[in-house]
């Protein structure tokens, strides 16, 4: 596996580029592993990927149903941030995006982070009360944010309706300035790259159908391509979870939802930055190759179908209009859906279920891609070590039992509204 | 756009409902004290992929609330009945 950089481009650019070789093996399934992980996305890979280099686990399987990163990977606004408040979440995404701002060098693979710092647009005097608690929180632990005026925000975002019509009045935003995008497909190539050079067997077309039982315990799985057993069986299938968890009779405290995101046509330079409406749920960024990416609400109703309905399009698409009225004549290019695990709470479970031999990272809502690193390298030290890191010690199961959800929203026990 | 049934008015856009929750979930009796019952009635949900029973309300139409049977995969819509006649 060659190494990537500068000189290597030159010199394969010098001979045609004929002489590549392919970034990860195509191994077959072997009979039994130490762990194997479902899930060829973001999550799975990573998790794979920490396991190798962090803890020494290299007899490691990665089982995809379809091709590495074509899950919720590839579908989502490639947004990163780290302004969370409540305890259990903050400093977990903190770790996540401290790995995101290192993670080209430590993969050796370009995922075109871009820290371009993103607006939480606050609409009233009581929203920025609340951007304002959640900024100090942040910088009470050392993640970077600033709160913003009106004045602030016409000098830096000046094409955001300011007008005396505007329907939702811009008071202000909170802003972070290390956050922002990274290449989604990157993100799983770099991983897959980085666990293949480990050791480790990355399987695509290999869909888990079931389990391998012993007393009572997982000691493997079936799969498409036959039986594969392992001490240790982690699911990291986020929109599926669901249903993988039911086959090992789990119930679990997770609905799944359908969520949209939409491409412009391609514009010159405008939105340099990640913006969050605080009105409506919407978000926009702009890609390197110059199309908008958009992002609004879930379509509300419990649904696996990877593919949205048109109330969503238009309820989006007037959201874009009244932060950004000169966004009015554009065109979308493309748009789509995943199908998110939708808590009950809003945050994620990364821990040991109840079944012995069974390990679960599940219940991303919308967060699942700024998650990625810290979700692999946190799920990765749970399985290696048999309990949870500091950083995802809440993410337990237990917590509904117990009465600590961590619902950074506030929304109650509403996954549709998280 | 889903079309929902509605029994009251015919078919109608999903933007005339508001959607509820699964359908199959019931309430403990008060004096149930098993803090498991209250877990499964306030967080767990079966959460099929294929056929669902779920609420509506038609807030828009006739304001009555609904029982949909839908599958979660293909939307597909197998019956919509009014809720206080098929709910116990």
């Amino acid at each position: 596996m060659s190494h990537y950089s500068a000189l290597s481009i030159l010199r394969h650019g010098l001979s045609g580029n004929r002489h590549w070789t392919r970034a990860w093996r195509d191994p077959a399934p072997k009979p039994s592993y130490d762990v194997i992980v479902v899930g060829g996305g973001g999550h799975g890979l990573a998790t794979a990927y920490y396991l190798a280099k962090e803890h020494g686990i290299r007899d490691v399987a990665v089982l995809e149903k379809g091709w590495l990163g074509g899950g919720n990977t590839g579908r989502n606004t490639t947004i990163v941030r780290s302004n969370y408040m409540m305890p259990g979440n903050t400093m977990f995404y903190e770790r996540s995006m401290r790995l995101w701002e290192n993670l080209s060098q430590d993969l050796n693979y370009n995922v075109m982070i871009s820290q371009r710092g993103q607006y939480n647009l606050c609409h009233s005097p009581a929203q920025m009360d609340a951007a304002r608690r959640r900024g100090n929180i942040m910088r009470a632990n050392g993640i970077d944010a600033e709160l913003l005026d009106r004045a602030e925000m016409m000098r830096r975002v000046p094409y955001l309706d300011y007008s005396p019509k505007a329907r939702f009045p811009i008071h202000g935003a909170i802003y972070q300035s290390r956050a922002g995008t990274a290449r989604h497909d990157a993100v799983a190539w770099g991983y897959a790259r980085g666990a293949d050079k480990h050791g480790i067997d990355l399987i695509q077309q290999c869909e888990v159908t079931g389990y391998i039982w012993d007393k009572g315990a997982i000691v493997g799985v079936e799969t498409t391509r036959g039986p594969i057993r392992a001490r240790k069986v982690a699911l990291a299938v986020a929109g599926h979870t669901g249903h993988l968890a039911e086959k090992a009779g789990l119930r679990l405290p997770i609905e799944t939802h359908v969520l949209q995101a939409f491409v412009t046509e391609p514009l010159k330079p405008l939105v340099d930055s990640v913006i969050s409406f605080g009105a409506a749920h919407f978000y926009i960024s702009q890609s390197d190759k110059g199309g908008l990416v958009l992002g609004g609400d879930l379509d509300g109703f419990n649904s696996y179908a990877q593919r949205g309905g048109l109330p969503i399009v238009e309820h989006t698409l007037h959201s874009a209009k009244a932060l950004m009225p000169s966004l009015s004549r554009l065109r979308l290019l493309r748009h789509w859906a995943g199908v998110m695990d939708m808590s009950m709470d809003g945050s994620p479970i990364i821990g040991k279920m109840p079944v012995e031999g069974l390990w679960l990272n599940g219940g991303w809502c919308y967060g699942g891609f700024k998650a990625t690193p810290a979700s692999g390298y946190c799920f990765a030290w749970t399985i290696a070590k048999g309990e949870p890191h500091p950083d995802n010690a809440e993410f337990t199961l237990e917590r509904f039992a117990r009465g600590y959800q961590i619902d950074e929203k506030g929304a109650g026990p509403q996954p549709n509204a998280h | 756009m889903l079309r929902i049934h509605c029994p009251v008015c015919g078919p109608r856009d999903e933007t005339e409902f508001t959607y509820g929750s699964d359908a199959t979930i019931r309430r403990p009796e008060m004096a149930e004290n098993d803090p498991k019952a209250w877990l499964d009635y306030v967080f767990m949900r079966d959460n099929p992929r294929g056929p669902h029973r779920e609420y509506w309300h038609h807030v828009t139409g006739c304001r009555q609330w609904l029982v949909v049977e839908r599958d979660t995969l293909t939307h597909e819509m197998s019956g919509t009945y009014l809720a206080r006649e098929v709910v116990a």
